[in-house]
């Protein structure tokens, strides 16, 4: 039990996964330790993604093992991994479309305090999901909006509301792809200060493209190209690096993808 | 707010319309259109039914007509082995007929809920087309399961010579009868809403609209979806009892899959998803069927029609027609 406590949250030991010839994960080990953020960069297709589908469950890794909080957790489903204490955000927004932006929250909430039990009072007027999922969205800056449906929500505001659904789970490792896509330079800098602060509460693996955003919040940086990790270190160990400039930073610069 | 208003109030007026029309009937001496009012309501019943599986749940069953069917059978069979007085099973249980409609009903829900969690738990690993070929499939095997079945009369069926009885209530009485009728109705369609808008009604509507969603809250879809199957073929299944009991008979033709689509069609005359929409759709159905096909046989082309026209153009059925587009928040 110590264990889970003092290691690391999350440990990936030679994970593999390919689609036909091309190798999306090839043999990657990565650790996120508690109270960190490693943050994971490299170019469009790199396999960011397909990494955080087959942390969070949703694609099963050809070879090799996910480790959450010193469990082996490699066959196990999408809930059970929530469950266990992992959150996560999608880079394209997955929200319940006809539900209000509240009434995602308050799902949230109720996933983590009673999963789907409960068939009989109303869940609208559930006064402690009220509370709770209004709490979150103060977080995030979104109270405005809580009775709006999902589908009125700028872009911005989907993202963030990704965040709180995330957050309302009280994950102890949150899975963060590309949060700051599209938010626009403001966005970006509040996100950026508030993912900061939640250092405390959850460790983070980050994928994102905004290298302002990543130097600012990463304690560590891996670098992902062609499905494999090149290099891994502090945020002053990957600006020095000549491999990873040319491999990512370099043609960062002259093309910046979104 | 006066929108708001519209949906509970055309909800009012169709369940007391339905009310309203056989004790006129019993007025002017008309029974015949008591016993059509208790078809009504036993096949909104039916539809209420699927509409917790298809409406809720998305869902699509092309097989409910297995558990409508079912319900029919437990009731033939239980009024057989009480007329003849000879047993159901011998050993190691010694289990005869029943001359009760509480028995029925239990247990009908007992083996539409069982029989629903063995098909649901091998369909609800599909979705889509063939989510709705393997409902289909599961049923046609009843029906020709029930075909081959010489002891409860195979393809001619069975016939109820005697109504099973409640206490307190005179079931042989067609308006009597159809009180009972319209009482699990509306006890269905209040389960139903409180399931839809509990805790487990949210996650029923996640696990349709974005069922990766729901799993990344920690909520496996697979669970919520065979519950509110199993739910759902619970109450076809009730209605299939009162059925069999209405026309003193049980055929295969009650698990045949033109059944299985008469039930998606009240569903969708009346508006999926919308909680009184099957009770539209069933009167609507059994309306047309009694009055234009009393005047034509061809009276499924206008259904046809009315179908047709549903689905083109109003897309919330019956319902939606007259108390506008669902509101969701
Ligand atoms: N289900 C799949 N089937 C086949 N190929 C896939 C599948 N998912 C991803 N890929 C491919 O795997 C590679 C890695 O994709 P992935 O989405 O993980 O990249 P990424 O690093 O997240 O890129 P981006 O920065 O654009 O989001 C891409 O070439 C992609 O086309
Ligand atoms: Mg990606």
């Amino acid at each position: 039990m110590t264990d889970s406590l003092l290691g690391p949250l999350l440990e990936l030991q030679g994970l593999r996964k390919a689609f036909g010839a091309l190798k999306a994960s090839d043999d990657i080990d990565l650790t996120v330790l508690p109270g960190e953020i490693h943050a994971l960069i490299g170019p469009n297709g790199a396999g960011k993604s397909t990494l955080i589908a087959e942390i969070a469950g949703g694609l099963t890794p050809d070879a090799g093992q996910v480790r959450l909080f010193g469990q082996d957790v490699t066959g196990w489903s999408v809930a059970a991994r929530a469950r266990l204490g992992l959150g996560r955000t999608f880079q394209v927004s997955s929200l319940v479309m006809e539900f209000s932006v509240l009434r995602n929250v308050m799902l949230a909430v109720q996933a983590r305090s009673s999963g789907a039990f409960g068939f009989w009072a109303p869940v609208r007027r559930d006064a402690r999901l009220r509370t709770e999922a209004l709490g979150v969205l103060d977080r995030v800056g979104l109270t405005r909006r809580a009775g709006d449906p999902v589908s009125a929500l700028s872009h911005g505001e989907r993202r963030l509301l990704e965040v709180a659904m995330a957050l309302a789970l009280r994950p102890k490792l949150l899975l963060l792809d590309e949060p700051m896509a599209g938010l626009g330079p403001a966005g970006t800098r509040e996100l950026t200060a508030f993912l900061a602060g939640l250092k405390t509460e959850t460790g983070m693996l980050l994928v994102e493209h905004d290298m302002d955003a990543v130097f600012a919040l990463a304690d560590r940086i891996s670098v992902m190209v062609y499905g494999r990790i090149i290099a891994s270190g502090s945020v002053a160990e990957i600006r020095a690096s000549a491999e990873v400039r040319e491999a990512y930073l370099g043609d960062l610069h002259e093309a910046p993808s979104c | 707010m006066a929108e708001r208003m519209r949906e509970p109030l055309v909800n009012a007026v169709l369940v007391l319309a339905l009310l309203i029309a056989p004790l006129t009937a019993v007025a002017l001496d008309e029974p015949f259109y008591v016993g059509l009012a208790s078809r009504v309501a036993i096949l909104a019943l039916a539809g209420v039914g699927l509409n917790l599986a298809l409406g809720s749940g998305g869902m699509v069953s092309f097989g409910h007509a297995a558990f409508f069917g079912l319900g029919g059978y437990v009731a033939g069979i239980a009024a057989l082995h009480a007329f003849e007085g000879s047993a159901f099973l011998a050993w190691p249980l010694e289990i005869g007929g029943s001359e009760s409609m509480i028995v029925v009903w239990v247990v009908t829900l007992a083996v539409s809920a069982v029989v629903a969690l063995a098909i649901g738990a091998v369909s609800l690993r599909t979705a889509g087309v063939y989510f709705i070929m393997i409902t289909l499939a599961f049923a046609q095997m009843i029906y020709y399961f029930a075909i081959s079945l010489p002891t409860y009369g195979g393809e001619d069926g069975l016939s109820i010579y005697l109504r099973s009885s409640l206490p307190f209530v005179d079931t042989g009485d067609p308006l009597s009868f159809f009180l009972v009728c319209y009482a699990l109705l509306l006890s269905a369609l209040f389960l139903t809403h409180r399931l839809v808008n509990s805790r487990f009604g949210a996650a029923l509507q996640c696990a349709r609209m974005n069922p990766e969603r729901l799993a990344t809250l920690g909520i496996a879809p697979f669970p919520v979806k065979l519950t509110a199957f199993t739910l759902s073929a619970m109450i076809t299944g009730l209605a299939g009892a009162l059925f069999a009991e209405l026309n003193g008979f049980v055929s295969p033709a009650m698990l045949s899959w033109q059944r299985s689509g008469e039930i998606i069609v009240f569903v969708i005359l009346g508006g999926v998803g919308r909680l009184f929409g099957p009770v539209a759709g069933a009167a609507l159905f059994i309306l047309l069927e009694s009055f234009i096909g009393g005047w034509t046989d061809r009276w499924q082309l206008v259904l046809g029609l009315v179908l047709l026209s549903v689905v083109l153009f109003a897309r919330g059925g019956v319902i939606g027609l007259l108390a506008g587009r669902a509101r969701h928040d």
